[in-house]
């Protein structure tokens, strides 16, 4: 069978599942009583289970087959969830995770599983808890069966017939465990009927049990002759028939009536049916979300042909102006409506939750505070905030590298917040949120803020900048030099960051995404990081703007300001033409030269100046005419003019014309 | 038999001209013959590219023939067209002389091409045809679009500045 056409599905459905047993995990660590949530996870990993095991991935299968055998121990109470359950579980999911990518990277999904499979598995073996198996055992049978089991068994015992549980231990050497355990059941068929198994029958088929396992049967035989018949099979160690006490299986005390005791255990069964009946209810309700799975291809298609008509658009307002006719006019202003009302739509459809992307953070965060020996809280608000598909992408490296700069040079250690009269345990809060055309992601800390003198000299050591400049830099200028390539105010470098890559690295993947990031602080009281991005990539608003005869785009998040000055304002810096705007001396740049546009015969009194920005440094563009703002659809120049110096794309225009437009990181020197 | 031989060993060609020369191409390569429209002009590229074209909403580059191979560049008429190819992947338009006829080439007919031809670069191409009247120069679109070469020009260009 070609198993390609499914490899879509399996991949979009186990990240589907990967993300549900993420969240619910997050949940289970705040509330681990709640078995609700453990079910929920069981669900997930048991379907990823099947699929996995269907498309052939046994890794996969394997791993999550156990981690099922721990879910469905908690849930049947035998074992509690611990720390070391949790750690263990998302261990788990990481390494799922790592497999599931290897498959959408076209490997073959394969990972030593061996080491954590036996780790679970001595959990759900409750390895941790020994003391608590013996006595337990019986009380776990009573919970195993249920009321129809036990009223069987009730029934028997009035017929005359005795129920046993029989614990049958295989030789650790069996081979065929689960031929073997056709046979014991084959051998007891013949004397008893079985009424249940631990673990389940399925599960013993399926040679899902290590070498020992529970029948509780009903028989009119002698527990010796039992005991007999099943040690007649081969490679079984032991056998233990022990009679079974009904009244120990409720834990009600053998002096109340039989009458009461079947009013209680049909009672139970009631509540217990309406308890599964009400979770069943909320579980459809969730499923039931009238959504359909669209692939992400097929949306680009969509948003390719929308952009089409966008520029189609374009074409008939600028037919409609030039005619003047009045019921073009009107059609055209309505179809502009419709449009943009189209446009939103299609780029809703576009939208996903950042809690994609937030969803990791709890758990790096945990196990980054531990290896510090700090104590976080990170509090995450706004994770339902929508992003476009393409920036949900790509913002989670940057934000993981901001996150672990909080955690090991924001936050202090436990010791020196106590001393400095805060509490011990630090909070991080990631906040998302929307406003107008952007996001705003805020990472903010209650550390030790940033020292700014310590950034300075290492600033002054990095030769970033020099003595008298520092002097003269303010709060924000010197928080900016965190961004500067090459800096790291850690004084050692940590395993977490001063890997090289600072948060230079951060600012301009963040710029890539036509974004921007700033950092603001308070010494003692702890700092902020702030981001806002474009709610898509692939609309932006540009000012069109005229250089010779050519027409080019600059994207407004570039933009700082358009100004008229006279040519009498050009000063000169080290020959270098500059101007003063608004104090601050900006290097002035001819954008016909730069591009090479051809010279038009144009001789202004005045320049026409765009001043933009990269970061902090600003560049003021010399342009022959401003035509004004737009909104513009992306193109990609293709593949064939890769790295064309200033240039970050193209569009079409209204009147069908191609437009580049400017990379400004490009033309900021 | 030998009807289903000629079959296989044809390949089709879209004919063009440069110069006095005609040029041929797979059929299969080529993905529309379009009419010169407005090229906008990229800064800072090599001088054989020409800017890039709108071809139906699609920012296509697009590359003058004559100017690649570094033959005098000519005023643009009527019969110049764009050739839309794609190779290695890219779309690219290539600015001929004219572009018009589309032929049968036996591969039989095919020789490699000889050192010198028009002044063309022989790695530029796939070799040359020999037809009863006509000799037709094919091209090997890999090597004519490579982009390494791009960029090494434009490495070379910069280096020269």
């Amino acid at each position: 069978m070609d198993m390609n056409q499914y490899l879509d599905v399996f991949v979009d459905e186990s990240r589907e599942h990967l993300q549900a047993i993420h969240e619910n995990m997050v949940r289970l660590e705040n509330d681990p009583a709640e078995i609700s949530i453990v079910n929920e996870i069981f669900r997930s990993a048991h379907t990823l289970k099947g699929m996995s095991a269907t498309m052939g991935f046994e890794d996969l299968a394997n791993l999550t087959h156990q981690m099922e055998n721990v879910l469905d121990a908690i849930r049947q109470d035998k074992i509690q969830v611990s720390d070391l359950t949790v750690d263990t579980l998302f261990e788990s999911v990481d390494l799922l995770e790592e497999m599931v990518e290897s498959i959408i990277s076209g490997g073959d999904g394969k990972r030593d599983v061996e080491g954590i499979v036996k780790k679970l598995s001595s959990i759900e073996k409750g390895e941790e808890i020994p003391e608590q198996q013996g006595s337990a055992s019986s009380n776990t049978l009573g919970d195993e069966l249920d009321e129809f089991q036990k009223s069987i068994l009730q029934q028997s015992v009035d017929q005359g017939l005795h129920p046993f549980t029989v614990d049958v231990q295989l030789e650790k050497t069996c081979m065929l465990k689960a031929a073997r355990v056709y046979m014991i059941f084959d051998a007891i068929g013949q004397l008893a009927e079985v009424i249940h198994s631990s673990p389940p029958v399925g599960d013993l088929e399926e040679e899902k049990f290590e070498d020992r396992f529970t029948v509780t049967l009903i028989s009119s035989q002698d527990p010796e002759e039992i005991k007999a018949k099943i040690s007649s099979v081969s490679e079984v160690d032991s056998v233990k028939v022990n009679p079974l006490d009904l009244s120990t299986l409720d834990g009600t005390s053998e002096n109340e009536s039989e009458a009461a005791a079947t009013v209680e255990a049909v009672k139970s069964a009631e509540t217990s049916e309406d308890k599964s009946t009400t979770s069943e209810d909320k579980k459809t309700k969730a499923t039931n979300n009238k959504t359909m799975r669209v692939n992400i291809n097929r949306l680009d298609v969509l948003m390719n042909l929308f952009e089409e008509l966008v520029i189609d658009r374009g074409r008939l307002e600028s037919i409609a102006k030039d005619l003047n006719h009045h019921h073009l006019t009107e059609t055209v202003e309505h179809m502009t409506r419709l449009t943009s009302d189209l446009q939103d739509a299609l780029l809703t459809m576009r939208m996903v939750p950042i809690d994609q992307v937030f969803n990791r953070f709890p758990r790096m965060i945990r196990s980054l505070s531990k290896e510090l020996g700090k104590k976080i809280d990170l509090v995450i608000t706004g994770g339902e905030t929508e992003l476009d598909r393409t920036v949900i992408d790509e913002i989670g490296d940057p934000l993981v590298h901001l996150l672990r700069n909080s955690v090991d040079h924001g936050i202090e250690l436990p010791e020196k917040r106590r001393n400095a009269g805060k509490q011990e345990e630090g909070t991080i809060a990631l906040t998302a949120y929307h406003s107008g055309n952007h996001i705003y992601i805020e990472i903010e800390d209650d550390g030790g803020g940033i020292n700014r003198e310590k950034v300075l000299q290492k600033a002054i050591e990095n030769n970033i900048l020099d003595e008298a400049t520092a002097q003269m830099m303010d709060d924000h200028e010197i928080y900016q030099l965190l961004f500067a390539s090459g800096f790291s105010t850690a004084d050692t470098v940590s395993d977490i960051s001063g890997r090289g890559v600072g948060l230079d690295v951060v600012k301009s993947k963040i710029e890539s995404l036509g974004g921007t990031i700033s950092v603001t602080s308070v010494p003692g009281k702890g700092s902020k990081f702030s981001i806002e991005l474009p709610l898509t990539l692939s609309i932006l608003s540009v000012m069109l703007i005229k250089a010779g005869a050519e027409i080019y785009a600059i994207p407004l998040s570039n933009i700082v300001e358009s100004i008229i000055i006279p040519k009498s304002a050009v000063m000169k810096a080290h020959h270098m033409p500059v101007i003063d705007f608004r104090g601050k001396v900006v290097p002035l740049v001819s954008l016909k030269d730069t591009l090479g546009v051809e010279a038009t015969e144009e001789d202004k009194e005045n320049h026409s100046i765009v001043v933009v920005r990269k970061g902090d440094s600003m560049t003021a563009l010399i342009v022959d005419d401003f035509i004004g703002q737009q909104e513009v659809v992306l193109k990609p120049l293709g593949d064939y003019l890769k790295n064309v110096f200033a240039i970050s794309g193209a569009t079409i225009l209204g009147d069908g014309k191609v437009s580049l437009i400017l990379d400004c990181n490009d033309l900021i020197k | 038999m030998s009807e289903m031989k000629t079959v296989e060993t044809e390949i089709k060609a879209i004919v063009f001209q440069l110069i006095d020369e005609e040029y041929g191409v797979d059929v299969h390569q080529v993905r529309s013959i379009e009419r010169l429209q407005e090229i906008t002009r990229v800064p800072r590229t090599p001088a054989f590219v020409k800017g890039v074209i709108n071809l139906r909403g699609v920012v296509t580059p697009v590359i003058d023939l004559r100017s690649r191979f570094d033959l005098p560049e000519a005023e643009h008429t009527d019969e110049t067209r764009i050739i839309i190819v794609r190779a290695n992947e890219l779309e690219v338009g290539m600015i001929v002389d004219s572009a018009n006829d589309v032929i049968d080439v036996p591969t039989n007919t095919i020789e490699p091409a000889p050192k010198v031809v028009g002044g063309i670069d022989a790695e530029y191409l796939d070799g040359v045809a020999k037809l009863e009247n006509r000799l037709l120069i094919l091209l090997n679109l890999d090597k004519v679009l490579n982009p390494e070469e791009i960029i090494a020009l434009r490495e070379f260009k910069e280096k020269g500045e």
